[in-house]
């Protein structure tokens, strides 16, 4: 390139270079300044979240009532919940794929910039009105975050406002994933084809055909609550013809795809991170993709497996009960090909690696207890206990969290330009490990033992293994602020190579650290890029 | 109270893993069904150990022996389709040798004809309705005095000296040993959720609908459980006390409660 077409190029970056101030975040339509936007939304709702979680385990960490009623206990779970899943997870990914799907594919930027500013700034709008129902007469919902009728037909002033946050969550979500699926399926640089993308990538196409096919779902359940409660319907009512069960059904078909929404992009990301430090391909790349699709199509055809206990006819039950057995399959294929990555690899630890490991050996172990759940007749016993709570904290917590958590680590210096602290970094890695199964894992008796879930006190018979998770809990809590402290002194570590890893992958590493305002003005050669690095 | 269950933590790792405080696993039940179920969960879970040995023991073999620090050099493979055949086919037949015997166990959970006794069951915020269809019979079961007055914040009561604290009612189900006991399941107002784990029962009372379900107890005894689904503010105060007695304490019940319920429907 010559020097005159370099500056040129230079002096077009400085006139459309960021704003100053607020503006510069307000109007942004930028990816990057929308990622880091959504990934610091979600640092928030997780420590908004985790706060909740901490009142829910204070208060269990004894028999008895000592620190809260129990209507304000349901609301704590009800809205950890519902903060965790729609606050903290899916915006962090949400986030991660707009800094780095558009330099993954070499796109200039995602294919609808309006639209992906206002599909964030909907984010803030929605948590506020959820989080000010905390303050209305009635309390916040307390009806669990599922909203099964008739009880949260029992909410005060805040059911319409719970409605109406869940309705622009929803909206966000289906305008992010337009946005992925437009980018990625017409901006991909012209000599990447499709099987030729990055997992990470592809499995966020998946996931927002998900998000596409099962927002509106819950959206047309939420609003079927809101006319039952103020026109006259009756959806869900048995008095006027209506059936509570229908709500459940319609709940779940959303439900479930919905946690392949939260793991999903987990799969991708730790795709990436265990190669790179495996120094090796991913295993199967292709069947990856195959195993992603495979599990998505399942996600639609196993919802009822969350209501063995409702009252359904055998052949529903063993129908479901076969269905959901089958995700154990392509979730194999995943977990194999992730292990024979690293097999006969050259691994080195450093903080994202490490996260990825923890994620494989514990997300594989809420996997066994999603096998144990998918067995009908067991499942009656273990159904809304404990050992609920332990299995989905598993895949949410050590799974989707952590793969956020390897992200983060795995892509800060491409971000920042820094390399982050890295003895910090893996301080918070085993602080974190430890903590997270010294809180789960006991949760798997106490179900086993019939303790049911949101129940604000328990038997005496239950106190050890809940003061054991409660202390868990506690420390979890305080290993998230190394993280935090991390983050807040990125930009004082080393400077960083445009590389940063000895042997990644992908167009993004191509870029400078830290990634320009703008990159991918022309589209790259993806296959040169790559074989420039071989 | 932390102190004294940090106490018996103390004194229970002390004593091993026998102490009943510590129960860590399913329990096995008093019904074939409810045994059979425990048979399913150990099955699986040890399927699950075996799997967990392979791949974990993969992981950690490769976690020690191909890192870098050793100078390893990594081979270049990135497919095998053998290895991908197997981890796809074999899972499957796995798969299958679970499925087939949950299949069967399911398949007896949800007969429920030709019943001894049937008790229709009306959950209420926040207690159980029992009405015996065949006899004269029909009471309300709640919470238990000792609990009640317990379960208050700051009630000064320590939970670990009420005997049973939230698992006790005021009146039991009564059932005898040996018989097919129907229950007829349904709500007067949120969903709420019957189960006993000793009896492998549990189903959701929904209103507007009436569950089925059905055990046969094979021991006498008293067995515990909870309301498990959430069913607002007392969800956690609604437990569920079945006492299984021998047939002829059973009759003798009957005829007991029999008289008290003319003398209830006389009063009225």
């Amino acid at each position: 390139m010559t020097t005159a077409v370099a500056e040129a190029q230079d002096a077009h970056d400085e006139h459309h270079g960021p704003e100053k101030g607020f503006r510069r975040w307000l109007f942004t339509t930028n990816h990057k300044d929308i990622g880091t936007l959504y990934l610091i939304f979600s640092l928030i709702m997780f420590f908004i979240g985790g706060t909740m979680a901490l009142v829910i385990r204070s208060e269990l960490m004894q028999p008895g009532l000592q620190f809260v009623h129990p209507e304000f206990f349901n609301s704590m779970t009800t809205m950890h919940a519902l903060i965790m899943v729609f606050g903290a997870v899916m915006p962090a990914f949400v986030g991660l794929a707009n800094w780095m799907i558009p330099m993954m594919i070499g796109a200039p930027d995602m294919a609808l910039p309006r639209m992906n500013n206002w599909s964030f700034w909907i984010l803030p709008v929605a948590f506020g009105i959820l989080l000010s129902t905390l303050f209305m007469e009635g309390g916040a919902p307390a009806g669990g975050w599922t909203m099964y009728p008739p009880l949260i037909l029992q909410t005060g002033d805040a059911f319409p406002f719970l409605i109406f946050s869940v309705h622009l969550m929803g909206i966000s979500s289906i305008m992010g994933a337009i946005n992925i699926i437009v980018t990625i399926l017409n901006m991909r640089a012209p000599d990447m084809w499709l099987l030729k993308m990055p997992i990470f990538v592809w499995t966020w196409l998946i996931t927002a055909y998900l998000l596409i096919a099962v927002m509106p779902v819950l959206a047309g359940a939420v609003t079927m609550l809101l006319t039952d409660q103020f026109f006259g319907t009756s959806f869900f009512l048995a008095a006027g013809g209506g059936d509570p069960v229908m709500f459940q059904h319609i709940f779940w078909f959303f439900g479930h795809p919905e946690v392949y929404i939260m793991i999903l992009p987990a799969f991708g990301v730790v795709s990436e991170i265990i190669p790179t430090f495996s120094r090796k391909p991913l295993f199967g790349h292709d069947s990856m993709v195959y195993a992603a699709s495979c599990i998505a199509f399942l996600s639609f055809i196993v919802w009822a497996h969350h209501m063995f206990t409702v009252g359904m006819p055998l052949s529903g039950q063993l129908f479901f009960m076969f269905a959901t057995m089958l995700i154990a399959v392509p979730t194999g294929v995943k977990v194999f090909n992730w292990v024979a990555t690293m097999w006969r690899g050259s691994m080195t630890f450093e903080t994202p690696m490490l996260f990825a490991l923890a994620f494989v050996f514990l997300f594989t172990i809420g996997g066994f207890s999603g096998l144990m759940l998918a067995i009908a007749p067991a499942d009656i016993q273990y159904h809304d206990t404990y050992f609920v709570v332990a299995h989905f904290h598993y895949v949410l917590v050590p799974g989707s969290i952590f793969a956020i958590m390897a992200a983060a680590y795995y892509w800060l210096p491409k971000w920042t330009g820094h390399m982050y602290n890295e003895s910090l970094g893996k301080l918070h890695f085993w602080l974190s490990t430890i903590f997270v199964n010294v809180t789960f894992f006991p949760m798997h008796f106490l179900g086993l033992a019939g303790m049911p879930r949101r129940i604000p006190d328990y038997s005496t018979q239950f106190a050890d293994f809940n003061l054991i998770a409660s202390i868990g809990a506690l420390g979890f809590g305080i290993s998230q602020l190394v993280f935090v402290y991390v983050l807040l002194t990125a930009k004082k570590g080393a400077t960083a190579t445009d590389r940063v890893w000895e042997a990644p992958k992908g167009l993004e590493w191509t870029v400078p650290s830290p990634a320009p305002y703008h990159t991918f003005d022309t589209p790259p050669k993806a296959r040169i890029a790559e074989e420039a690095f071989e | 109270m932390i102190r004294k269950s940090l106490f018996s933590l103390l004194g229970t790792l002390w004593a091993g893993a026998a102490s009943a405080d510590w129960a860590l696993n399913m329990p096995r039940g008093v019904t074939e069904l409810s045994a059979e179920t425990y048979e399913l969960h150990m099955m699986v879970f040890w399927w699950c150990v075996g799997i967990g040995v392979v791949v974990f023991g993969a992981m950690i073999i490769s976690l020690f022996m191909h890192r870098k620090s050793k100078g390893v050099e990594p081979a270049t493979f990135s497919h095998s389709t053998t290895a991908e055949v197997i981890w796809t086919a074999l899972p499957v037949v796995i798969l299958l040798a679970m499925a087939l015997p949950a299949a069967e166990t399911m398949i007896k959970l949800e007969d429920s004809r030709d019943p001894d006794i049937s008790v229709v069951i009306t959950a209420y915020q926040w207690k159980w309705h029992y009405k015996y269809q065949d006899e004269d019979i029909a009471f309300y079961s709640s919470l238990d005095r000792g609990s009640v007055e317990a379960r208050p914040k700051n009630s000064g009561i320590d939970p670990f000296d009420v005997e049973n604290f939230l698992l006790e009612v005021d009146r039991p189900l009564v059932v005898p040993k040996g018989a097919k006991v129907r229950l007829l399941i349904t709500s007067s107002d949120v969903v709420h959720s019957w189960w006993v784990p000793d009896l492998a029962i549990k189903k959701d009372a929904v209103p507007g609908i009436i569950n089925e379900t059905w055990f046969r107890a094979e021991q006498t005894g008293t067995f515990r459980g909870q309301c498990t689904e959430l069913c607002g503010k007392d969800h956690g105060y609604m437990p569920i006390v079945v006492e299984v007695v021998e047939p002829d304490a059973y009759l003798a019940w009957v005829e007991t409660h029999q008289q008290d319920g003319e003398r209830v429907a006389a009063s009225q």
